[in-house]
């Protein structure tokens, strides 16, 4: 076993060698341009583009032509929304999200709200799933967009998409869904979910960073997107752009290959996760798993240890790479505005730990980091006056606290 | 974001775990912070009644590893000190011989909030139990 293991699955992904290796040709050897329309190197690169665009369609039930690539799942994002707002503003100016969403969906709404859109967020119950009944009360003569992600990336938790891609079909509402979470992980079937236009990244499932593509719906309903840049015109006007060949076979090569080995993987993973979570929960008091365990990626664990805080819990167990939902290791210094959302109490959010188990983690890794994880925790609750007044039968909701 | 050699040191050693018996007249304790704000520290110091002078001092702390190497950098401090010595420990001091990173500056503070909140406990039990003005140090 090497040092130090990589568990933080959800930030980005090891590339798959099996993807480096195809897209290896593209830099220097079939470096042609996939626009160029009148000699072999780009029609080789256009040839590559193609096939990467059907493998990417096959994985999510579509068709090759609904694929529009971008540089990643925040451009993917942005599109989603900012091409739907515009384009569809005549028909009204209401969107709707949810509060645990991706900062790339947030701050994109909020930046309509600054032009005096409309923008509901709609809040998750503990388990982290939206009430299905609020959506659908939520949904208004002017609303356009609904836009909901498939799963989350700090708790992992699996949205009902079918059913929100029903309720938005029968109120006539556009659904976006940023999915670069649950793709190549959990099935997505954009006919089958009734999803209209979907976010796409390569390098969380194994495939490089940089590019991402847009799935837009072209029929039932045909799905129309101001494009956000000017310029040559490709992907159907959508998004301009010489397209970023190697990355893009690279992103195909890695929907390919989830495909194929999804059911396996993510069998083998949950029974990872699982393992895991039971070792914390048998030797551990007071844990609290954050989200529901009933609709959630095979990967993701997202643990509260309470009476420890998360950046001290990360730096004993530095040589596994693991994030943490406290304030302390956010830019921001807030702690996770996701686990928030759920209802918890900030010291939960302080407390959380979240694992994301991938493709290359090893029943060896899991096992070390279980060991890790309980040895430190224990030793930190022993450094812990909260642990102590705990331990003493202190109701810690009912201390005055001197708040800084 | 690297931690200095120092804050890793007293993070894997701290020195000065622990808890005194904080019904004893002589032992002062101070909690600050609070959980939903990430960090809690409580820092206890014994003072000889003879001498006036700080024997022992202890923490615990609820908190990243810059506010636990905070607070056990402060313990190291406070012993042998008197209680007029032990205010002058300022923040920078601590910020400076842990090379804290501006990010982390509220940990400094909050250890010499919990200095002070200790021996502000100290001074006020003293005073009442001996009905005496708060004229302990020496």
């Amino acid at each position: 076993m090497k040092l130090p293991i990589y568990m933080d699955n959800h930030a980005t992904t090891p590339m798959d060698p099996r993807v480096f290796q195809a897209m290896t040709p593209y830099f220097t050897e079939h470096f042609g341009n996939a626009a160029s329309r009148n000699h072999s190197f780009g029609w080789r690169a256009e040839e590559s583009v193609e096939k990467a665009r059907k493998q990417i369609a096959d994985l999510i039930g579509a068709s090759s032509k609904e694929i529009i690539f971008t540089s990643g799942a925040t451009e993917s994002d942005n599109l989603a929304i900012k091409g739907v707002a515009e384009m569809y503003a005549e028909k009204g100016n209401h969107i709707i999200t949810v509060a645990t969403e991706h900062k790339a969906v947030l701050d994109t709404c909020k930046h309509f709200e600054k032009r005096g859109y409309r923008v509901t967020y709609l809040p998750v119950l503990r388990s982290g799933l939206i009430d299905l009944d609020m959506l659908r009360e939520a949904i208004t003569d002017k609303t356009i967009l609904v836009s909901v992600m498939w799963a989350n990336n700090e708790i992992g938790v699996i949205q009902p998409i079918a059913e929100i891609g029903r309720i938005c079909r029968e109120c006539g509402v556009l659904f976006h869904s940023d999915a670069v979470q649950a793709i190549g992980k959990v099935p997505v079937n954009v006919i089958k979910d009734n999803v209209d236009i979907m976010s796409i990244t390569a390098h969380k499932l194994y495939g490089p960073k940089g590019v991402g593509a847009l799935y837009v719906r072209r029929k039932n309903p045909r799905v129309q997107l101001t494009a956000q840049m000017d310029g040559g015109g490709h992907e159907r006007g959508m998004r301009s752009g010489t397209l970023n060949v190697p990355g893009i076979v690279g992103l195909g090569e890695a929907c390919e290959i989830a495909g194929r080995e999804m059911p396996e993987e993510s069998a083998r993973l949950a029974r990872l996760r699982d393992k895991l979570a039971g070792r914390f929960t048998a030797e551990l008091a007071e844990v609290y798993i954050n989200g529901t365990m009933e609709s959630r990626l095979p990967g993701n664990l997202n643990i509260s240890f309470a009476y420890v805080e998360g950046e001290s819990l990360l730096m004993g167990i530095n040589d596994i790479a693991v994030s943490s939902g406290s304030a302390c290791t956010s830019a921001t210094l807030e702690p996770s505005y996701v686990l928030k959302a759920l209802g918890a109490a900030d010291e939960i959010a302080h407390s959380s730990i979240r694992f994301g188990l991938g493709r290359f983690n090893t029943e060896e890794e899991v096992d070390y980091a279980g060991n890790k994880v309980v040895e430190v925790v224990k030793k930190l609750r022993e450094l812990s006056p909260l642990y102590e007044m705990a331990k003493e039968g202190v109701d810690l909701a009912k201390v005055q606290w001197s708040a800084h | 974001m690297a931690y200095s050699d120092k804050v890793l040191d007293h993070y894997n050693n701290p020195r000065n775990v622990g808890a005194l018996d904080k019904r004893d007249p002589n032992v002062g304790t101070g909690m600050v912070g609070a959980p939903e704000c990430g960090d809690v520290m409580k820092l206890q110091l014994k003072v000889d009644p003879e001498t006036g002078i700080i024997e022992d001092a202890r923490f615990k702390t609820f908190g990243c590893g810059s506010a636990i190497a905070s607070s056990s950098l402060a313990t190291e401090w406070l012993k042998g000190k008197t209680l007029d010595q032990a205010l002058t420990i300022k923040n920078t001091d601590i910020v400076n011989e842990l090379s804290l990173p501006p990010v982390k500056i509220h940990c400094s503070v909050l250890a010499e909030d919990a200095i002070r909140a200790a021996i502000a406990d100290y001074q006020k039990k003293n005073a009442a139990v001996a009905g005496q003005p708060v004229a302990q140090t020496v």
